[in-house]
């Protein structure tokens, strides 16, 4: 027999499955966090190459701005409903009620910065003692930074100068009580990655991540942003039919489409082998606003 | 396409975060808002500051020092990698630990003013502790001596001593400037003496050597998968990762530490039966004998040269700000296997400078110290030498669940190796 030989993609793979199971084994109360964007819809394929035949040992979570595009809550109702495995969904609407907070101002009235208080909430409320997430390290520079079983303390921050060592591949996840560990199985994906998988997996996904016709707003920046209800435009503001995509699937108020005429995935990788601007550069507008956007937000219990 | 996992090391200020940056940059792997956002940033030199591509922390720009590690990924035509930017304080040298663990390089820099230092020595014996086999001596800041061959010459000469001692066993000694970019990826006119290889054709050609694969059958339970659904009513199955070698259908096992014998009946990779299935996949097995297995287990062939043992010699680096005594009661983490034991004696300290062992009363941060180790319950083990995977834990704090240490299996006491039962039935 000739020595196995096992591409990038299959050493991955197995690192996330590998990583996934020991969220299984370590953990009583695990979720998984799924927005219905590409990587969480790559995360609930690893998770049923790990588990399967059995069932998920945790429910899918969603977090919901109120500011997502609907054909991704489609996809993410039918995507839970396809692989029968429980859907939890709390709204980022519910947590401004009830907690009594301010609305985001401004013409691009982001919710970005208010899921972390939802999330924290629905942390509380079912005691989950680990999220899955599927934050990639090559997505912005503080992400670089951090841990795979990444211990986050009662208030969901991020400690940078007091991560604890990972060595190898044994994922300490013990905690005390109220502390919480964020688990990022694909933190060594790239999205170049995450397509080449989508692609050799046959990974279904939402209609957005393809080419199509959009109404879209010009920024002053020149990202093209959906017109959407949320948006509070000016009579200035430049309106414009584009066949776009989007790179990545968030709150649609501060998530910007690229010009693309992609129609398959191959396309997409074209598309992306080519291209100049990252993932994040091409499409959020929040992250611009200072250098160490992520940094404090992570500090602050987002993901 | 293969992958590369390497890692940057060497005393603070050496040039490593620069290196990085030099080489996602000539290797055209940064992206225009990413370039741009560094190009507003005032500079000192009036170039661009590559380093910031890797620190990450608000904390790390302001002091213009690395704290942590940060993973960045590129790949080209020949190879993917993943480069593993560690801190060079002392300080921060678990850290360090933690990006040299998963390496299967490492990139020493020195500078060429200050030649082999402590630091330099200290990272080279950890990047050998945890069994790294290829080596760049990486002599940087060559511009600030007017890019001198007998500088380069008398550096290669001192580490030489340093690699002998550690018996490393690739050592690839290369000229360059981060900052210029000579011999990053493409020659230097400025180093025309010098014929080896560049930086990056180095990385592309260095074989990516799998012990793994050809290293004796491992494999440990992580999760029991048990569906109990009409369609699975009796389904058992033991996931896990392949942690060395290959498992085959047929295969006899002994399941450890019970000792209970079985024969795998099936191998499933993502519930499609396989003949076989070797390292690192991630596999499900399924064994003819309805035996007790949970989370921690081993499973391997019949005839394994494996230990199960309560009472170890170890070499750790210790990682937590409150020294280690002995006595000192504590958690064994062995990948899925968590147990108690206490640390009976601290056999010896290393000293960094001379690679010597002395005797010491206790470890304190960082330092790399020789223990026994006396587990509550057995733990199925190789030394370190033989089987990277088996060979490694972690010590972690009971209460607070930090990780105090890293360690390696050097010898195990009062062990055995399971025998055949012979003819069961
Ligand atoms: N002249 C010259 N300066 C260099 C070279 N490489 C790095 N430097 C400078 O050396 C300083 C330290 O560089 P860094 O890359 O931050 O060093 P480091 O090794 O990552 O430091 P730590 O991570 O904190 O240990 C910076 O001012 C760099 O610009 C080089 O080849 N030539
Ligand atoms: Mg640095």
């Amino acid at each position: 027999m000739s020595t196995p030989h096992f591409d990038y993609l299959d050493r991955l793979e197995a690192e996330a499955i590998h990583i996934l199971r020991e969220v299984a084994g370590q953990f009583e109360r695990p979720a998984l966090l799924f927005s219905g964007g590409k990587d969480s819809i790559v995360l609930t394929r690893l998770a049923e190459k790990a588990f399967r035949p059995g069932r998920f040992p945790f429910p899918l979570v969603h977090v919901d701005t109120g500011h997502n595009f609907p054909e991704v809550l489609q996809f993410r109702d039918s995507l839970a409903a396809e692989l029968g495995e429980k859907l939890i969904v709390r709204s980022v609407e519910d947590t401004i009620k009830r907690q009594r907070l301010r609305e985001p101002g401004g013409k691009f009235p982001s919710r970005n910065p208010l899921q972390t208080y939802t999330l924290l909430e629905t942390i509380e409320e079912f005691q989950f003692d680990a999220c899955i997430g599927g934050a990639r390290r090559d997505e912005e520079k503080a992400r670089a930074k951090e841990r795979i079983f990444s211990v986050r303390d009662e208030f969901g921050q991020w400690d940078p100068k007091r991560q604890r060592p990972e060595l190898w591949n044994v994922y300490n996840g013990r905690i005390q009580r109220g502390e919480n560990v964020r688990v990022f199985p694909i933190s060594n994906w790239t999205e170049l990655d995450v397509w080449r998988y989508i692609q050799r997996e046959n990974i279904a996904l939402p209609s957005i991540y393809f080419g199509h016709p959009r109404t879209c707003v010009v920024l002053p920046s020149g990202q093209l942003l959906g017109l959407n209800e949320h948006l509070r435009l000016d009579e200035t503001d430049e309106i414009v039919e584009r066949q776009v995509r989007f790179r990545t699937v968030g709150d649609s108020t501060c998530t910007a489409a690229v010009e693309s005429d992609a129609a398959t995935i191959d396309d997409i990788i074209e598309d992306l082998l080519l291209a100049k601007v990252s993932e994040r550069g091409a499409t959020r507008l929040d992250d611009n606003i200072s250098e160490a956007g992520m940094e404090d937000r992570k500090r602050n219990g987002y993901f | 396409m293969d992958l590369l996992r390497f890692i940057t090391c060497g005393s603070v200020d050496d040039g490593k975060s620069t290196l990085i940056g030099r080489l996602l940059y000539d290797s055209d792997s940064v992206s225009l808002d990413v370039l741009a956002a560094l190009e507003n940033r005032p500079t000192v030199h009036g170039t661009v500051d590559l380093a910031l591509l890797t620190d990450g922390l608000r904390a790390e720009r302001e002091q213009g020092i690395t704290i942590d590690v940060a993973y960045k990924y590129f790949t080209t035509p020949r190879r993917k990698f993943i480069i593993t930017d560690a801190p060079g304080h002392v300080q921060y040298t678990r850290n360090m630990v933690t990006g040299a663990s998963t390496a299967d390089l490492a990139i020493v820099l020195v500078d060429a003013r200050q030649g082999v230092v402590e630091q330099t020595r200290r990272h080279s014996l950890i990047a050998s502790l945890v069994g790294i086999r290829h080596f760049v001596l990486a002599v940087n800041k060559m511009d600030l001596v007017n890019n001198d061959q007998a500088v380069f010459d008398q550096i290669v000469a001192d580490y030489a001593a340093v690699a002998d001692q550690l018996k490393l066993p690739h050592v690839t000694a290369i000229p360059l400037s981060a900052l210029l970019g000579d011999n990053i990826v493409a020659h230097s006119k400025n180093l025309s003496w010098y014929t080896g290889p560049s930086l990056l054709e180095h990385l592309e050609s260095v074989p990516a050597f799998e012990e793994a694969t050809i290293a004796d059958a491992r494999f440990q339970v992580q999760y029991v998968i048990r569906p109990q659904t009409d369609d699975y009513p009796d389904y058992r199955g033991y996931a896990g990762r392949i942690q060395s070698g290959t498992y085959r259908r047929g295969d006899r096992v002994h399941i450890l530490p019970s000792g209970q014998e079985s024969v795998i009946e099936a191998i499933e990779v993502n519930q499609q039966e396989v003949e076989s299935a070797a390292a690192p996949q991630a596999v499900v097995l399924r064994l003819t004998d309805d035996v007790d297995i949970s989370r921690g287990d081993s499973i391997v062939p019949v005839g394994s040269q494996i230990h199960v043992a309560k009472e170890l010699e170890a070499t750790i680096c210790w990682m937590d700000e409150r020294p280690l005594w002995p006595g000192r009661k504590l958690l064994v983490q062995h990948h899925s296997a968590v147990v108690k034991a206490v640390v009976s004696a601290i056999t010896y300290k290393v000293n960094v400078r001379t690679y010597g062992r002395a005797a010491t009363e206790s470890a304190q941060l960082n330092d790399i110290v020789g223990i026994r180790l006396k587990t509550a319950a057995p733990l199925v083990v190789d030394s370190y030498q033989q089987n990277r995977a088996t060979g490694a834990f972690i010590l972690v704090d009971e209460l607070s669940g930090d990780t105090l240490a890293a360690g390696m299996v050097e010898t195990m006491q009062n062990s055995f190796v399971p025998e055949p039962l012979g003819f069961t039935i």
